[in-house]
Formats: C-alpha cells, sequence, structure tokens
C-alpha cells in the first residue's frame, strides 16, 4: 500500500507528470512543519491577520428554544475572508513561498476558498488564478468580484457540469501544465497525498482551539461536534483533535439536495460508493459503470461527488456518523440561526445547524453540542431570497 | 504473466522496428463506427490502436479527447460496450489493442473481472494516465494475471524516477512528450533523446512517445527519437469534424503518419 492511507483509502492516483511535484512537497511540508520559523510565521499570519483564535460562542438562545444540550458555535464565519478556508490556504501559500513557488492556482465552488486563495496571494506578492465551474460563477457572483478585486484572474469552467468537480479537474490540468512555478492550492481534505494530511493539519486549529476554549467553558469535553462534509476540510479540522477523545460523538452533515432517495444529492457517504477520482481512493457518487454522477445541492460548496478520504476511514472504522440534510432544512436552520442569534451563516454551515436543531433535545442540559460555523453567509443571501422566491433585483 | 500471446511486441516488430500509434474514443461517435475506424487504421498502416473507455471525468486530457468522451458516454458507450468493440474487431484483425481509460472505470468493474474479459477478447495492454508507479500494485497482479501489460508512463518531470519505472516496465513504455494534458501541440521542446538514453540503460521494452504529435514531421522526429509515435487528438479531431463518416480522411491521414515513421 503506498502513502498517505487511511485505512483503505487515500493514495495517490495522479499522472507521472505530477508525481515528483507531490513528493517534493511533502518533503517541504515535513521539513517545515517542524521548522520553528515557519510555525511562528504561521501562527502570526493566523492571529494578526486572519483574527484567530476564533470565537468559541455559547448560543443561549438557541440553546433554551431547543431544550437540550447547551450549543456552542465555533465562529468561523468571524475570520478574514469569512470562513475557515483560510486557515489552509495561509499555510499552503506560505508553504509555496519557502519552496520557491510564485503563483497559486486554486480551485472553488461556492467561491470561498477562491477568495481565501486570492487574499493569501495579494498579501504574500504571489499571482493567483482561480477556476470556477461556470455555475458557481452565476450563482456566486460576488465572490467572482472579490476575487478580481484582490488581484486574481478567475476561469469559469464550462466543461460537464460545471460545478465544483470540474473545477477541480481543470485546475489540475493546469497544474500538469505549469508546474515548476506554481502551486496547487487545494481547499479540501481531498486529491492525492500529500494534501488530504496537509489540509487538515493547518484546518486542526479549529478543533485545537475549540477543545481548549469547550475546557474552560464547560469543564469538561462536549457530547458532540457537528459541521457540514462536502469534500470535508472543515469537519475534518472540527473533529481532529477530538478523535481521541471517544466519548465526543463526531457528526459530518452532507448535502442531501432534493433527497438521497432523488437524483438531486450530493450525499457522497449516503449514496456514494468506493471508487478512484481526484488523485484519491474514497467514497463517490458514481453510477453502475464508474462514471462519476452528476450531483446537486443549493450550497455550491458541498457540491461535490466525493468526500476527503480520512472522512471515509473515520465513517468505515464507526468513529464518525454522516448525516444527510436536504436543501430546505439546511435553508430553514440558515433562517432560524439569523432570527434567534442574529447569526447569518453559509448555507454550508447551515446543514450543520439543520443537525443540531433535529438533536439538541436528546441531550442532558449538563451536556454541550459544538457546531462550526464554517462561514458567513452573505454570499448566499440573493440565492435563499431566490429559493424562496424573493426577487431582491441582484 | 505476459507470454509470447501478448502482441504488442509484434507492433514494434516492422522493417525499421517503429510503430505508429493510433488512438480512438470508444463509441464516439457510436460503436459500429470505432470498429470501423479501427480496421480502417489497421489497414491505413497503424501498428497498435489504444482505445479509450469513456471517462465522465478524464483528468489528462485535453479539449479534444474531452469532448470524445462527453460524446461517447452521450451515446450510451460503457466499459461492457468498449469490450463488445473489441470483440468485433477480433472477429477481422488481430492488430495489437490497448484499452485507455481511468482507474475509476476499471477498479468499478472489478480489476480480475476486467482483465479476465480483456485476456478472453485479446486486449494486449492498458493505460491508466491516473495510476503512477506508486500505485500500480493493485493493477498489475491482477493484468499480468491475464497477460495484460500495464504501460507505464514517463514525463518531462521522471527525472530521477525514469529509470525506477523503466525497469518494471511491460509492453511498451509511453514516454509524455510535454507537460499538460493531451493535444496537439506546434512544437514539443522536452529533452526526449536524454529520457530515452535514461530508459534504455535498464530495459529494452520498446518506447513510444505521445501528446502533442499531430504532423508526420512530428511523428518522423518522435520515432526516430524512440521506437514509435503515438497520435490521439489529431485523429479525435477527424472523427469530431467527420462522424460516421471518417474513415477515408483516417486512412489518409494515418497513412501519411505511418508513411513518415516509417522513413525514419
Amino acid at each position: 500500500m503506498s502513502k498517505g492511507r487511511y485505512g483503505i483509502h487515500g493514495g495517490q492516483y495522479i499522472p507521472e507528470t505530477l508525481m515528483n511535484e507531490l513528493i517534493r512537497l511533502e518533503e517541504a511540508y515535513e521539513k517545515y512543519k517542524k521548522d520553528p520559523e515557519f510555525c511562528a510565521e504561521l501562527e502570526e499570519l493566523l492571529n494578526k491577520y486572519a483574527g484567530r483564535p476564533s470565537l468559541l460562542y455559547y448560543a443561549e438562545k438557541m440553546t433554551k428554544d431547543l431544550g437540550g444540550a447547551k450549543i456552542y458555535l465555533k465562529r468561523e464565519d468571524l475570520n478574514h475572508t469569512g470562513s475557515h478556508k483560510i486557515n489552509n490556504v495561509l499555510g499552503q501559500a506560505l508553504l509555496a513561498k519557502k519552496m520557491g513557488k510564485t503563483r497559486l492556482i486554486a480551485e472553488t465552488g461556492a467561491g470561498q476558498h477562491g477568495v481565501a486563495t486570492a487574499t493569501a496571494a495579494a498579501l504574500l506578492g504571489m499571482e493567483c488564478e482561480i477556476y470556477m465551474g461556470k455555475e458557481d460563477t452565476d450563482r456566486q457572483a460576488l465572490n467572482v468580484y472579490r476575487m478580481e478585486l484582490l488581484g486574481a484572474k478567475v476561469h469559469p469552467v464550462t466543461t460537464g457540469t460545471m460545478t465544483l468537480k470540474d473545477a477541480v479537474n481543470e485546475t489540475m490540468r493546469e497544474w500538469t501544465n505549469r508546474v515548476n512555478d506554481t502551486h496547487y492550492c487545494l481547499g479540501s481534505v481531498m486529491g492525492p497525498h500529500p494534501f488530504p494530511m496537509i489540509v487538515r493539519d493547518f484546518q486542526s486549529v479549529i478543533s485545537r482551539e475549540a477543545r481548549e476554549q469547550i475546557l474552560k467553558e464547560e469543564g469538561k469535553l462536549p457530547a458532540a461536534v457537528v459541521a457540514c462534509v462536502g469534500g470535508g476540510s472543515n469537519a475534518m479540522g472540527a473533529f481532529y483533535n477530538f478523535i481521541p477523545d471517544k466519548e465526543v460523538e463526531l457528526i459530518g452533515c452532507e448535502a442531501a439536495g432534493k433527497g438521497v432517495d432523488t437524483a438531486f444529492t450530493a450525499a457522497t457517504i449516503a449514496t456514494g460508493t468506493l471508487g478512484i477520482f481526484h488523485g484519491m481512493k474514497s467514497y463517490f457518487c458514481q453510477d453502475e459503470n464508474g462514471q462519476i454522477a452528476p450531483v446537486y445541492s443549493i450550497s455550491a460548496g458541498l457540491d461535490y461527488p466525493g468526500i476527503g478520504p480520512e472522512h471515509a476511514n473515520l465513517h468505515d472504522t464507526g468513529r464518525a456518523q454522516y448525516v444527510p440534510i436536504t436543501d430546505d432544512e439546511a435553508v430553514d436552520a440558515f433562517e432560524y440561526l439569523a432570527r434567534t442569534e442574529g447569526i447569518i451563516c453559509a448555507i454550508e454551515s447551515a446543514h450543520a445547524v439543520a443537525h443540531v436543531l433535529k438533536i439538541a433535545k436528546n441531550y442532558r442540559p449538563d451536556q454541550s453540542i459544538i457546531v462550526c460555523v464554517s462561514g458567513r453567509g452573505d454570499k448566499d443571501v440573493a440565492a435563499i431570497a431566490r429559493y424562496r422566491g424573493v426577487d431582491i433585483h441582484d | 504473466m505476459i507470454n509470447e500471446k501478448n502482441k504488442i511486441r509484434k507492433a514494434f516488430d516492422t522493417p525499421n522496428k517503429k510503430a505508429f500509434i493510433v488512438f480512438m474514443t470508444a463509441g464516439d461517435p457510436d460503436a459500429d463506427s470505432t470498429v470501423r475506424f479501427v480496421l480502417e487504421a489497421e489497414k491505413a498502416g497503424a501498428d497498435l490502436v489504444e482505445i479509450g473507455i469513456p471517462f465522465s471525468d478524464p483528468t489528462a486530457e485535453g479539449v479534444v479527447i474531452q469532448d470524445a468522451n462527453i460524446r461517447a458516454l452521450k451515446n450510451g458507450m460503457t466499459t461492457d460496450g468498449a469490450f463488445d468493440i473489441v470483440r468485433r474487431i477480433r472477429e477481422q484483425s488481430q492488430i495489437p489493442i490497448c484499452f485507455m481509460t481511468y482507474c475509476n472505470p476499471v477498479f468499478h468493474y472489478g480489476y480480475d473481472r476486467f482483465f479476465t474479459r480483456c485476456e478472453e477478447l485479446g486486449v494486449d495492454g492498458i493505460i491508466l494516465p491516473d495510476l503512477p508507479y506508486e500505485e500500480k500494485e493493485e493493477v498489475e497482479g491482477p493484468a499480468n494475471a491475464h497477460n495484460v501489460a500495464l504501460i507505464s508512463m514517463i514525463a518531462p518531470t521522471s527525472e530521477e524516477r525514469i529509470q525506477m519505472v523503466a525497469r518494471e516496465a511491460r509492453g511498451f513504455i509511453y514516454v509524455v512528450s510535454s507537460m499538460g494534458v493531451t493535444g496537439v501541440r506546434s512544437e514539443i521542446k522536452t529533452d526526449l533523446a536524454s529520457i530515452v538514453e535514461s530508459i534504455r540503460q535498464v530495459t529494452d521494452v520498446p518506447c513510444a512517445v505521445g501528446f502533442g504529435i499531430s504532423t508526420p514531421e512530428q511523428a518522423k522526429k518522435m520515432a526516430a527519437l524512440s521506437d514509435g509515435s503515438i497520435v490521439g487528438s489529431a485523429v479525435v479531431k477527424i472523427i469530431a469534424a467527420e462522424g460516421a463518416g471518417a474513415a477515408p480522411k483516417l486512412h489518409e491521414y494515418i497513412s501519411a503518419m505511418k508513411k513518415a515513421v516509417e522513413e525514419t
């Protein structure tokens, strides 16, 4: 079995053209993650630029309303650029710079990873090109303009389903085309090794902080940690430091779209099967011939037919459970959180909130649940209005 | 193990020991056409044919072959459909055939089941651009067991990996001419001579150059540097333009390319 395995998942299923680059990336990462200067530089960026540590907010009104566990929100939406994506991007951009790269390329779904990458590129003085499915550039026009303001070039991808999967395809193609000066700043815990490991490590700051914060607030570990899962980066970051704490339930919320019994879903664990795609062995939504299935979710960030290999293994081993959340449930939760706590969260994060609305009452008031609010919802307001049939002339 | 029944070696057993290799996508524009096109390619002088089993997300392909994949899938081509194309070709021809596809369709079909079927129909090799040396074990075992050569790829960036890959290569070695994905290129700048020299030091498995070759001059030059030239996108372009009636144009093009390779 090759490197970068999580049980049977993971690996490096990637063209030969990229193999040496992946090997160099892994070597550079192993070197710099132990380098005190690199670590100090990254910490300074995270704390003084991105605004870490992020708050662990006690949602008192939500707690009282739901009547069960105390609900804490890990506020990744308060980070600079408005989501957890900046944690990984600052790490990778700094690493790329140390490797002598001058150009960052990245895929993006909802646009949050694209915005974060464009931001890091601007800050560190690097060139930046973002690949985004044409359908997503339409759904998230505001984020496209933000990326352009930050100096990035945005390429709308018109192949396939014109969403996140196709953006990944196109970014991979561009990377094989130009690898010497270019780092592929992959946005999730997916792709070939070492990406799932690197992205998880950079995102694990979420659970490192949350674990300390909850112990300080509650004097004990939470009963559950809940996060949304597309590729799975915020969930992996939110779960990671709790994995050894067997008493803490880890719950990933997948995008069920119009429902897991319909063709309009992106719930990989619920509907997918084992496969090899985008550099990794994991679970994928696919048809009876091994063709990757078109997936659907209201959330561009969760609209992906696969899941990171470490999640696939957490599912296999039963350490984490994965539940499907429909568009309807997510939109209801989006509105609920806005009304109840005055927080407009990303539609991705609303999938996690939706599950908490279902389960909070199953816990005692002396127990707590941490839900990762992976991003803020400004980008989604127009789409939610459309979903509700409200014309806001955006 | 790969034995004398495997026909890949024969492709390189030409008067000047150079092979001209043609790629096309199964089911583009339909199964009948692919059968006809492969037989026509053989008549026009192709020494080996790579038949692409279409995949929804061909990440190593440029836009020409991506479109061929989409056309083929839209027309209902499947893995079994590709096997049936080979079955029909084998009624009339023993031209060496390799499949080219991505890991997932093969993995999903089941490695053992897939290569059993390959052996029954006389498929000689398999090219999987998303399967590097590090991951080949899971495929190589079942492929070897059924006398199907797992074709290794070597890229301009392979450097010190060249000999590691070449040492364990079977069938032929696919030398990727350029960075990036498949597609027609006006110029190929990679120092292919030194790559081939490095390969030669460790193996006598023939190597053919592909990616970006479209003109007789390029085909001749690449075959001179190695043991053969592979043409994909340029052939697929003809099929895209001519559709089911592409056979005459294909014949004309392949004859000219083959002639150039013969002249080396």
